[in-house]
């Protein structure tokens, strides 16, 4: 149906009418764009339409930008300890002081701590005495960007000894920014490596299985339902678990993407075989055999763009899942290990209701999960009704 | 279609025999052979283990002999349930299995329920209102739920629980019920405390289907036949829910043997964070500390399980869309 909606010639006067500039944003009814525009601008224009995908790439691109530059907006280092600040709870930045003096430049109170003897445990409370202007590209400890440029320029911070901790301290004493900033570089790149060798396998594989049937198409039938017998989790586990202890952070991270998407290829490859055994009984299909089109033609031509939004769809789904599942992992202490971070990694701090209840930022990293995933999702929507630019 | 039935019945249990290699493989992934393991450990909890022990095992699970004949001793075990040992524990792996398994089996039964029943009206609801304020409600909360990672959500419920309610809702049974025989008064203690983990585990199963319903749908909603449907007059409920709906189902279907398998996985991370007697703790300690043939058995089962559910639901696709054929 989507082939034979652009081949219906649309009227000439309509031509004249509809204005053909680009900037035709806001089409206020997509009926007439169809047979105007190319395919491409068809897309983009439906994605665009989509508020929330729109929002969700924005939000990612800000993410990315972040963590690709992670040595420039961490304000500290992520794996130094400091006795002094243990919780320290969040620090606000303020505008307005103690006296109601409004400050044009942002500041952040100091720190008085206090024992508390009954629990034997720190107490960190904001010191209005002490002001701490917060000043953006400060010098501080020195770095080298991705491991090449030196620089020893921060995003922002405050002179010693004040301290800006704007999302608390772990229980080392660690900044919580920085950690969750260098966590995303991990948790963020894990899921994108993963779903490459996913749908690479998964819609090849699928498409192949789906289209020849016969004893190919069992024996990856049998491979598939092999693997998807496990629950995910559990064989992820097991493999994670028989990864060497002593190999580096670096070699642990990419062997626990690969093994993510060892399971992963399933699923997409089983879905995009559904679609095609359906396309395969049709008459479109039969058609191009009737005219002697070759496997690869029918396949190519007839069979994947007609499965593409689902390819699309199934994968962006893919990505949060890998996310999440690597979060699982590094949560249940068999990911990625400390003193290595990432957000499962980061969560592993706040396993109990006592502890969140005691120092409920340590949840925090948890939320940014949820707002990547979100935003994956988010964008996989709005590529699915994209992928589908004839559709009204 | 009894051939067919009776073909899948044999792939199924190929299939367990493979699912059976794979829980071998996983068993001596670790290296070292697990006797080390088991010495090394002892020996940090300050044990020296009998060199006439040490020979016993080595006799059960024969393995001064190659890797064949000790496949062969572990999987023939199994049929005479006899599962191994767990280091661990110092217990036979079937004493501690059975019980958490069936927790485990409940809990998921329980959630795919509510599953299906939530998402497939909610699904359906938002392809006939695309882009309506119900569609964009359905989304956002339905993507939340997807997001956010189950133990945080079961986390989150404790707190809110505890603080607002005054109650704690980890576990699956009150204090006074964990060790007291079944009886109907323990089964409703059961069902007091199992909507929490059918509730989070369920949470991004449902949002999950929804979103797969409602595409499904959206697709189906485009295509001729159902313009033409309603060119024939139909009503429109009659159109939606005879025409569209039954097409847009079948993809689910073969979801359903693919749920499972995540509702286990949900199901095994929650239960560590609300302490629930299931397979999850278990499971990860027992793969943290290496005592490989507790986790090889857990995983061989869980598996063995989810095999029985696909099988079901291929049968289930074969029945409803006899369109697809298996030369």
């Amino acid at each position: 149906m989507a082939k034979q909606a652009i081949l219906v010639p649309t009227p000439a006067i309509e031509e004249e009418v509809l204005p053909q500039t680009a900037g035709y944003a806001k089409a206020a009814n997509v009926k007439d764009d169809i047979g105007q525009l190319s395919v491409g601008k068809l897309m983009w224009r439906r994605f665009l339409r989509n508020r929330l995908a729109v929002g969700g790439t924005i939000v990612l691109t800000i993410m990315y930008i972040i963590i690709i530059f992670a040595e420039f907006f961490a304000p500290y280092n992520h794996l130094f300890s400091n006795s002094d600040f243990v919780t320290r709870p969040p620090q606000a930045l303020r505008f307005i002081d103690a006296e109601g003096n409004f400050h044009l430049r942002p500041f952040v109170y100091g720190t008085t701590t206090t024992l508390d003897i009954a629990n034997l445990i720190y107490i960190h409370e904001d010191d209005p005495e002490q002001i701490y202007p917060l000043h953006f590209f400060v010098k501080g400890k020195p770095y080298k960007l991705f491991g090449l440029i030196p620089s020893d320029i921060h995003f922002y911070g405050v002179d010693e000894p004040g301290t800006a901790f704007f999302l608390g301290t772990d229980r080392n004493g660690r900044d919580m920014v920085s950690r969750i900033i260098y966590g995303g570089r991990v948790s963020m790149t894990v899921g994108l490596i993963g779903v490459t060798l996913t749908i690479i396998f998964g819609s090849v594989l699928g498409t192949i299985s789906g289209y020849f049937g016969g004893i190919v198409d069992t024996l990856m039938q049998r491979v598939i339902e092999l693997l998807m017998s496990f629950p995910s989790i559990a064989l992820w586990a097991a493999f994670a678990a028989a990864l060497p202890a002593d190999i580096t952070t670096i070699t642990r991270f990419f062997f626990i993407s690969v093994i993510l998407s060892l399971i992963g290829w399933t699923s997409l490859a089983r879905q995009v075989r559904a679609k095609v055994l359906a396309y395969r009984e049709m008459d479109f299909a039969s058609a191009a055999k009737a005219a002697g089109a070759s496997h690869a033609r029918i396949i190519l031509i007839h069979m994947l763009p007609n499965a593409l939004s689902h390819i699309i769809v199934v994968s962006t789904l893919a990505i949060p899942g890998m996310i999440l599942a690597e979060t699982a992992l590094s949560f249940l202490g068999l990911g990625i290990l400390p003193p290595a971070v990432s957000w499962g990694a980061l969560l592993q701090d706040a396993q109990t209701v006592a502890v969140v209840v005691k120092f409920p930022w340590l949840m925090l990293p948890g939320l940014f999960v949820i707002l990547t995933v979100l935003s994956f999702n988010f964008i996989g929507d709005g590529i699915r009704d994209a992928a589908d630019p004839f559709a009204i | 279609m009894v051939a067919y039935f009776l073909r899948r019945f044999l792939y199924m249990i190929t299939t367990m025999i493979f699912i059976s290699f794979i829980g071998f493989f996983i068993i001596n992934l670790p290296p070292g052979s697990f006797i080390e393991v088991y010495q090394a450990q002892r020996e940090n909890m300050g044990t020296r283990t009998a060199e006439a022990e040490l020979e016993a095992l080595k006799r059960r699970y024969a393995l001064d002999q190659p890797l064949y004949v000790q496949y062969w001793k572990w999987a023939s075990g199994f049929v005479r349930g006899d599962f191994g040992r767990s280091f661990q524990y110092n217990r036979e792996v079937k004493d501690l299995i059975w019980e958490r398994l069936g927790f485990t089996a409940i809990i998921a039964t329980f959630t795919l329920f509510f599953t299906w029943m939530v998402a497939i009206p909610i699904g359906i609801y938002a392809a006939t209102h695309q882009y309506k304020i119900g569609d964009n409600v359905a989304t956002v909360v339905g993507m939340a739920g997807l997001s956010i990672p189950d133990f945080m959500l079961a986390l989150v419920l404790m707190v809110i629980a505890q603080r607002v309610f005054g109650f704690s809702v980890g576990g699956l049974f009150s204090r006074e019920y964990i060790d007291a025989p079944w009886s109907i008064a323990k089964f409703i203690d059961m069902l007091k405390h199992i909507w929490v983990p059918v509730f989070v585990v369920g949470t991004a199963g449902t949002a999950g289907l929804m979103r797969i319903m409602r595409g499904n749908l959206l697709d189906i909603l485009n295509m001729q036949y159902v313009q033409a449907a309603r060119a024939r007059g139909l009503s429109e409920p009659l159109v939606i829910v005879k025409h569209a709906v039954r097409n847009a189902l079948h993809p689910l279907i073969m979801l359903l043997g693919m749920s499972l398998p995540s509702i286990i996985s949900g199901s095994l991370v929650v239960s560590i964070v609300l302490g629930l007697p299931t397979t999850g703790p278990l499971y990860f300690s027992a793969l943290r500390q290496q005592d490989m043939f507790l986790a090889g058995t857990f995983l061989v089962f869980l598996a063995g399980m989810l095999v029985v559910g696909n099988f079901l639901a291929d049968i289930l696709l074969a029945l409803v869309d006899p369109r697809i054929r298996y030369e």
